[in-house]
């Protein structure tokens, strides 16, 4: 992930439009593209991605508000989202929610004080019959255990420790 | 599907409750309900804006299926259609969209500016709505203050999404979005900005369209109260043109009624000490614009030099905000003169207090306007050429019709009055500045007249070719058999536009950058659909039948009156004999009626 | 698991030859004749659809994937998007073939990002084979590619038209019905959208001819469908099985034989109690774009009514005033009814609201909140379960 610090917003969204269109329709590409690189898109490069496009910086803020995996605030290095949904839920999400808590010393909705993680819900992420499930990023688990989401964590916080 | 498009418009017989009514095909079953006097309740529905079938509150029964339609988007294009308007479970279902929406809707009906006015209100009271099934919501919102002209407080807000529909459609400005999403969800600004660092032209277009509380005008009438009731305070006030066709509908006076006689009357019996005419100043800016457009056509044509062109009118305050933050690059092409309310206010505290004899210190100075975004142009910076804020505060016509209300003055049984002199006597081409189109007509027939000698070739007067509520209208006028001091504009063919709505400005603007507007020489653009009659200070609603309806009064207005051209204005005229003598667009008239103008781009400030 | 005829072995390309050898319209002809109905979960018979795309005029036409499989419970498309691409790939130019469109999307949901890199290497080999671009397979004007668009986390988008409005760059609202997308669609241009298991089947209908399918299943629900299966079962897991199982069938098929209830159809589905497993899935009974979930009998049921209606607070898009304010009431009247504060009267009002919110409600997420409620009430009213 990119630091957002001195970032020629101009002529990062240029490429970008160049690469998706220059038309209201890219705009879903250029924004997931930017919370990709960057973990989530500034009002700086929102109001550039409007001017871009030839729509209002209202727009831009109002469709990243709507979609869950997409905001304008930093988040962790790793975004952990823990399928909430029922079959997760059955298979006792709770558990691994509580390890998971535990594990980064915050609760859901936080991220850690290093930047690396921030602990999310989501809702049913189509791994139902291997629950419970979460994503780090765009990374899929399944079959959690306690345990196994505590490794699942170091394991991140290793690779995280050495980017 | 194309055939449907084909037979649109033909007449079909359709049924509603029953009973048997002729349609216009392709028309929604709200339309065909209204036209027959079936009601239907609304709420997110609106003649200005596109359907948008979300408040649901208008659903109705479609030829029995399992769910229900909304009135206000389905279109009938099938003969055989059968609506039911009433039956239990649409009841049912009605009732619990209003009791959520009420649930929801935080603020005492009492202290609300819209009491009396408010849709949802109504829809109350036709429910018989006494206690709601749901327990009521905690506030989620703190108001804000943060503009000049607008307040907003969203504990009201029902989501109709009215206003961020008016601000894209009709403004295309997208100062107001919705954010998040479910009951979470919330209409706000670019990343929950204050209005007041929002990108917004203060139009005002959004509380037009609010159909509750929860966007309204910032109150200037505590203010005001206490100016007049101050014995030590000169309280003058003008008056905008489009005022006198308005105010009466909020006395229960059909749309169209003009009142001029009787709202002077009112505003004297307030306590005001002086009541003037902003048309005064509407004249004063037609030759003040008038001649700058000449100057630029001589330095363009004669001189060859880089004036840019076309210029555009200055007069609307939402446009110049609009322009400045869309187009920064662009602000040269506006006219420097300052919109009739600054003029006016200008000379108020310059020519009129030295001519009184008044301390400008103790004069108050109050302009009664058709907009909201008049009362950011008044507190400006460098609106204070007179060495005092200009203008002092700035009432919309709802809040004057409030005072004027608030006093127990009988409105509409007043005896007409004149306007006070030195400022009465105006001419009814300042009078159509109220109207999209207006200050073309105005300045067209001063400046053909100053050209070539003679009237406009038009009957009565009238050039029809810029009245109307089409989006842009343009046309021209050829000069011909010019006098001899204005000989390069022999045989030119003078062009213009006309905008009004800033959607359609946003048209103009993008055809003049593509070079597309190069041979026209001079746009008239009003921030608001059909000019300031259809203002954001205006009664409430204004749609586009009551538009046309103060444009009517509005036009015979101008048509009886004596005078019916600026350069005809003789207190106007008695101004450029007396204080700006260098004449129009000259040193003095510079320093006190022109003005310049902030490109501000909407990226953010470091 | 199951029949393995849809995810059994498929030479890529074959259905897209099949289609070529007939009319654009005999392609029509053969996908209505074959009964298919969309297998999203609303059942519309896709060969209306196409035919109807096909007769709208105008002069681009889209083909979209519907790959934002949201629906509580549902993953088949996610297997068929890992393991069987070519498939759903190949109906796609079917469909285009047959419509007329040059462009295609897949709208794959932001939780499947993990697949794009081999769904994007998938097209890439298509285009080698000349099984997308210019003149595909050899026939003269027909062009066709595909593109794909995420999604970033929004159950809505699996309605169709709010995935174009999401596809078009705005927030995913459904849009006033009608138009439909199959007139007025992407950029408001005629699209047929369809499930990424339609465009599979579609392929297979291509590859094995209209009656191979029609004469599986029920008269109104032909052929085979995909089950997700999950919950308290040995072998959760996608199932190959006739439309028309029964519902003990497929319980006993998934290891699930003391279960209680099932909730089919996902979240906006239908709960059914043990007293009524033979109950079929199909269209004309338990309708399903191929959810199951299954409760053993030490389940609240309440707490999956709960987690339900949590869902959809969550993920109803907040632009109709009934799904935005009226779920929320729902899923607080049920925490109320768990921890007993909720009066005879409370319950039977907000069995009234559910039912004004069906009935009142923009799209197929609010319109469909009262068959959950109701059933999973009622399921837990009987005592079915603890």
């Amino acid at each position: 992930m990119k630091a957002t610090a001195g970032v020629d917003w101009c002529e990062v969204v240029d490429a970008l439009a160049e690469k998706h269109d220059r038309k209201p329709h890219a705009l879903m590409g250029i924004l997931q593209d930017l919370q990709m690189e960057y973990g989530h898109v500034c009002p700086d490069a929102q109001i550039e991605v409007a001017l871009a496009l030839g729509i209002s910086p209202t727009h831009v803020s109002d469709v990243i508000s709507f979609y869950h995996f997409l905001c304008s605030e930093p988040k962790g290095q790793y975004v952990v989202w823990l399928c909430q949904t029922i079959s997760c839920d059955m298979a006792d999400k709770d558990q691994i929610a509580k390890a998971l808590s535990d594990e980064l010393g915050i609760s859901f909705g936080e991220t850690t004080g290093d930047g690396l993680f921030t602990l999310e819900y989501t809702n049913c992420m189509g791994m139902c019959d291997q629950a419970p499930a979460m994503l780090v990023n765009d990374e899929v688990h399944v079959s959690l255990t306690p345990d196994s989401a505590r490794e699942i964590i170091a394991g991140y916080r290793r690779e995280g420790g050495l980017g | 599907m194309n055939e449907q498009v084909r037979e649109i418009g033909t007449q079909i017989k359709v049924t509603i409750n029953g009973e048997e009514y002729t349609a216009r095909r392709g028309s929604t079953v709200l339309e065909i309900c209204e036209d027959n006097g079936i009601p239907i309740p609304t709420l997110c529905a609106h003649d200005d804006l596109k359907p948008a079938g979300i408040c649901r509150i208008c659903v109705v029964d479609i030829n029995g299926g399992w769910n229900l339609e909304t009135a206000c988007t389905w279109e009938v294009h099938d003969p055989d259609t059968v609506i039911t308007t009433h039956s239990p479970r649409i009841r049912r279902a009605r009732r619990a969209i209003l009791e959520l929406l009420l649930a929801e809707h935080c603020g005492e009906c009492y202290t609300c500016i819209r009491g009396g006015n408010c849709e949802l209100e109504d829809l109350a009271e036709i429910y018989g709505v006494r206690d709601l099934r749901f327990e009521r919501e905690d506030p989620r919102f703190e108001p804000d203050t943060s503009s000049v002209s607008i307040y907003r407080d969203m504990d009201k807000c029902i989501q109709c999404r009215r206003c961020v529909r008016a601000c894209d459609e009709l403004q295309a400005v997208g100062a107001l979005g919705v954010f998040g999403r479910g009951p979470e969800s919330r209409v706000d600004t670019f990343e929950g900005m204050s209005f007041d660092e929002a990108v917004c032209t203060n139009c005002g277009q959004c509380v037009a369209h609010c159909p509750t509380g929860a966007l309204q005008e910032i109150d200037h009438t505590r203010a005001v109260w206490a100016a007049i009731e101050d014995p030590e305070k000169h309280v003058v006030v003008q008056t905008a043109p489009a005022i006198r066709a308005a105010i009466g509908e909020e006395f229960g006076l059909p749309p169209g009624t003009s009142v001029t006689g009787r709202m002077t009357t009112a505003l004297r019996d307030l306590g005001f000490d002086r009541v003037f005419d902003t048309n005064f100043a509407a004249d004063l800016t037609i030759l003040e614009e008038g001649t700058e457009l000449l100057l630029r056509l001589q330095a363009a044509l004669v001189e060859g030099k880089d004036v840019k062109l076309p210029q555009i009118t200055s007069c609307s305050p939402g446009w110049i905000k609009y322009i400045e933050l869309f187009y920064p690059d662009l602000v040269d092409h506006l006219s420097t003169c300052k919109s009739p309310q600054q003029m006016f206010g200008a000379l108020m505290k310059s020519f009129y207090a030295e001519e009184q004899g008044i301390d400008p210190e103790k004069m108050v100075t109050v302009s009664l306007m058709p907009c909201t975004a008049k009362k950011f142009e008044a507190q400006r910076p460098e609106m204070a050429d007179s060495g005092h804020q200009d203008v002092d505060y700035v009432l919309t016509t709802r809040e004057m019709a409030q005072m004027i209300k608030e006093a127990g003055i009988p409105f509409t049984q007043l005896k007409d009055s004149q306007y006070d002199e030195p400022f009465g006597d105006a001419s009814g081409a300042a009078l159509i500045f109220g109207a999209t189109g207006g200050v073309m007509e105005a300045a067209l027939r001063t400046a053909y007249e100053i050209v070539t000698g003679r009237e406009v070739p038009f009957e009565n007067l009238n050039i029809t070719a810029t009245r109307g509520f089409e989006g842009f209208k343009t046309g021209s006028i050829v000069l011909e058999d010019v006098l001899d001091e204005w000989s390069f504009l022999e045989g030119v063919e003078l062009k213009f536009g006309i905008a009004h709505g800033l959607a359609n400005a946003h048209e103009v603007m993008e055809r003049l950058r593509r070079g597309e507007m190069d041979d026209v020489h001079f746009i008239e653009i009003m921030a608001c659909p059909g000019g300031c009659l259809g203002g954001g200070g205006q009664p409430i609603p204004t749609t586009d039948v009551i538009r046309q309806a103060r444009a009517n009064a509005i036009y015979s207005e101008d048509e009886g009156l004596p005078i019916r051209k600026s350069h005809e204005n003789p207190h106007v005229n008695y101004l450029y004999e007396h204080y700006l003598t260098d004449g129009p667009c000259g040193h003095r008239s510079h320093e006190l009626l022109h003005t310049e103008y902030t490109p501000r781009g909407f990226r953010l400030k470091k | 698991m199951g029949a393995q005829m849809v995810l059994g072995p498929y030479t890529p390309g074959a259905a897209i030859d099949a289609a070529l050898k007939m009319k654009r319209s005999d392609v029509v002809v053969t996908v209505r004749e074959s009964g298919l109905r969309g297998r999203g979960g609303a059942g519309f018979p896709t060969g209306t659809k196409w035919m109807l795309a096909a007769a709208a005029t105008g002069d681009e036409k889209y083909v979209v994937c519907n790959a934002d499989e949201g629906e509580p419970g549902t993953f088949k498309d996610r297997v068929l998007l890992s393991d069987h691409a070519d498939l759903v790939f190949d109906g796609m130019a079917v469909c285009a073939y047959a419509i007329g469109a040059r462009k295609g999307f897949v709208y794959l949901r932001g939780e499947y990002r993990y697949l794009l890199a081999d769904l994007e290497a998938t097209l890439e080999r298509m285009r080698e084979e000349n099984r997308l671009g210019k003149s595909i397979a050899g026939k003269d004007g027909f062009d066709f590619d595909i593109e794909i668009r995420l999604g970033s986390g929004a159950y809505v988008c699996g309605e169709e038209s709010a995935l174009i409005e999401s596809l078009e760059g705005r927030r995913g609202e459904p849009r006033i019905r009608p138009p439909f997308p199959v007139s007025a669609g992407y950029l408001g241009r005629p699209t047929a959208v369809n499930n990424v298991e339609t465009f599979a089947l579609a392929s297979r209908i291509m590859e094995k001819g209209a009656e191979w399918f029609s004469e599986i299943g029920t008269d109104e629900s032909a052929g085979y469908k995909l089950f997700s299966v999950s919950g308290d079962c040995e072998n959760p897991g996608v199932y190959e099985l006739p439309m028309g199982t029964s519902i003990n069938e497929l319980l006993t098929t998934v290891g699930a034989e003391d279960a209680v209830a099932v909730q089919v159809g996902g979240a906006s589905g239908e709960m059914v109690t043990r007293d009524a497993f033979n109950r079929r899935l199909a269209f004309e009974d338990v309708a399903t774009g191929g959810s199951v979930i299954v409760f053993g009998p030490e389940r609240n049921l309440l707490d999956v009514l709960e987690n339900f209606m949590d869902f959809f607070t969550d993920e109803s898009c907040g632009q109709c005033t009934p799904c935005r304010l009226g779920i929320r009431r729902l899923l607080n009247g049920v925490r109320d009814l768990k921890k007993g504060a909720l009066s005879a009267d409370d319950l039977k009002m907000l069995r009234g609201l559910s039912k004004s919110v069906a009935i009142s409600s923009k799209c197929g997420l609010g319109q469909s909140c009262d068959t959950p409620f109701a059933s999973i009430l009622d399921a837990h009213l009987k005592g079915v379960a603890q």
